[in-house]
């Protein structure tokens, strides 16, 4: 897997470059702003560009705006953004075009290596790795009537899976069986009136298309 | 010196008849009687200068405005053409009598100022001055006609407060001296009088000096159309420093913030990611030192996570890049009392506004998470013309106070930019808080 990173802390750049080396993925570019950025993603087309939200000039939004500018001439580029803060407009602005490939997580995440990384390989193969805070913004964002009738625990899973986790995934979260989970999950698609899917993959589509409104 | 001239004190509780009596009978042996009445002959001496200068002009003009009357009339009826040649004349003069009487305002005026700062020790606020001004100006003054009706009869009020004061102050003593002259039967009475006037004197003296005093604020003072757009040109000073105080406030909390973006939070970052990866590699290593370097990393996280809602509370930056819309929903979601979130708002409010309505609901909702034991919280913002209205509702048990520590906070910060806070809490629920804040400021 090849990536390019976007980042303007030298130290936090350094430590991701050698976090990912030490994983075996192979950065091809570490940029610190969104100009770099672009520029490094025209000339290597790697998969994946992981960034942060805020950089220079204005240490405002610009990594989200060049993650935007990405998926709009690279489609299939998965694109991994890492903020201080989460936020469900941000969110929203970047599942509005496409939610295959797509990662929103906060940069205390990457604490968690192991699961940092994961997070990172299933962007990359297209899935989705959405961070818990922003799921639950969006979810009090979305009050369709549907969205009320889940239980707590339904809720909960859901906002594991929007998160990107399988079942397993979402049964070892909450110490409960995967057949529990499978049970939950189906309950929520027939309260959602989602028709039933084996694909883990498209049943994230699913749950963020119903969260995306 | 005195600042102030008060007369006798109140008295409107139980009488104390040894404390009064005491205190009228020292009363025309200490300083400030004597002060009044030393006052009082300045007062005469210059305001009847004053009043005759006044007097003498103004029938100086009276006297040839008659005289150019008559001899405008004499142009028409010969017969009452009193003046015959000279009648050219007192038109021209009446001119500069007129200038004279309203010059003369100047340098009396000043002199009684002087008189009052002195020996009262009070300074007559001047009326606002814009410039030195010739004669049309300072007869559009309506300050240089009040002071010249405060000099053409001061010397009259001074005079009889003086005679008054003094016929007191001298007639005690005379009257004690009843002894020499009187007809013994009525020595007695005459002594009493004479010993009741001299000490009614000083409360006379400095009664007369009040008036005075009031006399010369009221019309040697600005007028009180100045004094209203003297203090309302205050209240819009303080109005503007009052927004460049929150202005400044609001900056350096983003200024906080964004140092701290740059800074601690990103070091922390690289350091619970270092101890994440070391973590990874703990095969070999000796069990303590294993358990601290686990500690070290969840602590590292924990601080993380304290850091990222104290920066966050700080200035959330999100409010300035996409609105208050946009940032209420990262407040709402973190609460632990679960909320349903109504935003209904069209356009920006001032970055000012938007900070304090976010306030709003973070500090609201942190008083529902710490106090209400509420199961649910209802966040409604909406807009209507220049109004910004937030209303926060729980179904907890009530009995939240606007004198308490953050709820009194809120209220001054909302009070900062002209908007209301009002808090309904009965005991036993529910609370409902509104903030109303004008969007502009």
């Amino acid at each position: 897997m090849r990536v390019v990173i976007a980042e303007d802390s030298v130290l936090l750049r350094e430590g991701l470059v050698r976090l990912l080396d030490g994983a075996g993925i192979q950065v091809v570019e570490a940029v610190g702003d969104a100009d770099e950025l672009l520029r490094a993603v025209a000339d290597h087309e790697p998969d994946l560009v992981l960034l942060d939200v805020r950089m220079p000039p204005t240490h405002t939004d610009e990594g989200l705006r060049a993650a935007l500018v990405i998926r709009r001439q690279w489609p299939t580029m998965a694109v991994l953004v890492l903020s201080q803060y989460v936020e469900e407009r941000y969110a929203s602005e970047l599942l509005a075009t496409e939610t295959s490939g797509i990662g929103y997580l906060l940069k205390d995440r990457v604490a968690d290596v192991g699961e940092f990384l994961a997070a990172l390989r299933r962007v990359a193969d297209g899935g989705t790795a959405l961070d818990p805070e922003a799921v639950s913004q969006l979810l009090l964002r979305k009050r369709s009537d549907p969205l009320t009738r889940l239980s707590p625990r339904e809720r909960q899973v859901l906002g594991l899976m929007a998160e990107g986790r399988s079942n397993a995934g979402v049964a070892d979260a909450l110490v409960v069986s995967e057949s529990a989970v499978a049970k939950h999950v189906n309950n929520i698609f027939s309260k959602l009136d989602l028709p039933p899917a084996d694909s883990d993959h498209r049943r994230v589509l699913a749950v963020l298309r119903f969260l995306k409104g | 010196m005195l600042a102030t001239w008060p007369g006798p004190p109140a008295i409107t509780t139980v009488v104390r008849m040894s404390t009064l009596v005491s205190r009228v009978l020292r009363e025309p042996w200490t300083a400030r009687p004597w002060r009044a009445t030393t006052n009082l002959a300045v007062d005469v001496l210059i305001g009847l200068v004053a009043s005759a200068v006044v007097l003498g002009l103004v029938a100086l003009m009276a006297i040839f405005s008659t005289l150019a009357g008559s001899s405008f009339l004499g142009l028409l009826i010969p017969a009452l053409n009193l003046t015959g040649p000279l009648r050219g004349w007192t038109l021209v003069l009446t001119i500069p009598l007129f200038s004279a009487l309203l010059w003369c305002t100047v340098p009396c005026t000043a002199v009684q100022r002087w008189r009052v700062r002195v020996l009262l020790g009070t300074s007559v606020p001047s009326p606002p001055w814009s410039r030195p001004t010739l004669v049309f100006g300072l007869a559009g003054r309506e300050s240089t006609w009040r002071q010249l009706v405060y000099h053409l009869f001061e010397g009259f009020f001074a005079a009889v407060g003086f005679t008054v004061t003094v016929g007191l102050w001298l007639g005690g003593p005379a009257l004690l001296l009843s002894v020499f002259w009187a007809p013994w039967p009525e020595v007695p009475l005459l002594m009493l009088l004479g010993v009741v006037a001299f000490h009614l004197a000083p409360w006379v003296a400095v009664g007369t000096v009040r008036l005075d005093l009031a006399r010369a604020v009221t019309l040697l003072g600005p007028s009180r159309r100045h004094q209203l757009a003297a203090l309302s040109a205050q209240v819009e000073t303080v109005v503007h420093s009052r927004a460049d105080v929150i202005a400044a406030a609001d900056a350096e909390r983003r200024r906080i913030e964004r140092d701290l973006h740059d800074g601690a939070q990103q070091r922390l970052v690289s350091l619970a990611m270092n101890l994440g990866m070391a973590r990874l590699d703990l095969d070999d290593v000796p069990d303590h030192a294993r358990r601290a370097i686990e500690e070290a990393h969840e602590e590292a996280k924990q601080a993380l996570t304290e850091l990222r809602d104290l920066v966050r509370g700080l200035y959330p930056a999100v409010l300035d890049e996409r609105g208050l819309d946009a940032a209420l929903s990262g407040i709402s979601a973190r609460s632990p009392v679960p909320v349903t979130l109504t935003v209904d708002l069209s356009g920006r409010a001032s970055r000012t506004t938007e900070a304090v309505a976010y306030f709003v609901v973070s500090e609201a909702l942190a008083n529902v998470a710490k106090h209400s034991g509420a199961s649910r919280v209802d966040v409604r913002v909406s807009r209507r013309d220049n109004m910004i209205t937030v209303v926060v509702a729980d179904d907890g048990r009530g009995g939240a106070e606007v004198a308490g520590a953050g709820l009194l906070g809120l209220a001054q910060r909302v009070g900062s930019i002209d908007g209301t806070l009002h808090v309904e809490s009965p005991v036993g629920g529910p609370t409902v808080l509104t903030a109303e804040l004008p969007c502009v400021s």
